[in-house]
């Protein structure tokens, strides 16, 4: 069934406009990088507080509050221009073993943030920090990590 | 006398090794590109706050002191591992267009830090609280976020040889 979708990715008018194209693919990466800048500082700030390593007046409730709109948005054009990116070369990205580390981290991460990090960050009103939120934060970073390597690792696999 | 350093570059055991390791390249690559998320992630938040579009309640030389030593830690090791990348491939980087754009971007990315930090950053205390934030900050901001963007893109583009000369 997953080989019948990519199969249709490679062939859509998207992924071969795309991989037909000398200019679309590297633009489509630059844009899906911009974003990593945007995201990588929107989950950052949050478990970097997470785990108490600054802006201690305020909560982490608070900062993560303020992160929100800006991981929605980042992730949203994560998400748009890596599936465009895909779709250029979804036959190659299908039997990459980076890219299904990437896929897996991706549906770890995404899971994580909107239910248990979410939850534990809106409870963190107090200042400082606990056991629990150091935990979460970690397993936050290891995440992203993960689907970050996986990502780059595509290209070289 | 610059080309003939980097040519002597190339020649070195060091730069031959790491052109020749299969894995050293992807390595430090994914370390670039994680230091990336730390370090422009950061340089992202601090431009949106002094533009004055998030942490808007909290003062500016808050986040400021906050931000600045991981930023400082991104940077070092960006630095480190875009030095060491360049050891790849030397002279085909040093003829690359889109590497001497991304050189450019970060100089003047790092010109306008400059300039800020020892300029209206000094006088602070008078607009530390102030939503909306002063023009001259709002400019600063903007300058950043767009050279820093440059950098990134530029950066991106190095690895295609459309304008190789060979």
């Amino acid at each position: 069934m997953l080989l019948a979708f990519f199969k249709w990715c490679e062939a859509s008018a998207l992924g071969k406009g795309i991989s037909g194209s000398v200019f679309l693919f590297p633009v489509v990466e630059a844009v899906h990088l911009l974003a990593l800048a945007v995201i990588g500082g929107a989950v950052l700030i949050v478990d970097m507080r997470l785990a108490g390593l600054g802006l201690k007046k305020e909560s982490a409730a608070a900062v993560a509050r303020e992160a929100e709109p800006w991981l929605l948005g980042s992730l949203s054009v994560m998400l748009i221009s890596g599936f465009m990116l895909m779709c250029s070369e979804a036959m190659r990205c299908y039997y990459n073993d980076a890219f299904w580390i990437k896929m897996y981290s991706l549906f770890g991460a995404i899971l994580f943030t909107f239910t248990i990090r979410r939850r534990v960050a809106a409870g963190a009103t107090a200042p400082g920090t606990s056991a629990k939120a150091i935990l979460v934060a970690l397993i936050s970073v290891l995440l992203w990590s993960g689907v970050g390597l996986g990502g780059r690792g595509i290209g070289f696999y | 006398m610059l080309l003939q350093f980097i040519q002597w570059l190339e020649t070195t055991p060091v730069s031959v090794a790491f052109h020749e390791s299969i894995w050293s390249f992807p390595i430090v690559e994914s370390v670039h590109v994680l230091g990336l998320c730390l370090f422009l992630g950061m340089a992202v938040l601090t431009d949106l706050r002094l533009m004055g579009i998030i942490f808007k309640r909290v003062p500016l030389s808050e986040v400021m002191g906050y931000v600045l030593p991981w930023t400082w830690a991104g940077a070092v090791i960006m630095v480190v591992s875009g030095m060491i990348l360049f050891l790849n491939t030397p002279v085909r980087y040093y003829t690359n267009i889109f590497l001497r754009v991304k050189f450019c971007m970060l100089f003047l990315a790092v010109v306008n830090a400059w300039v800020f930090h020892s300029g209206i950053y000094r006088k602070i205390a008078k607009w530390d609280r102030s939503i909306p934030t002063p023009t001259y900050a709002k400019v600063a901001g903007a300058v950043s976020l767009l050279m820093w963007g440059g950098v990134v893109v530029a950066g991106r583009m190095i690895a295609y040889n459309w304008f190789d000369k060979r």
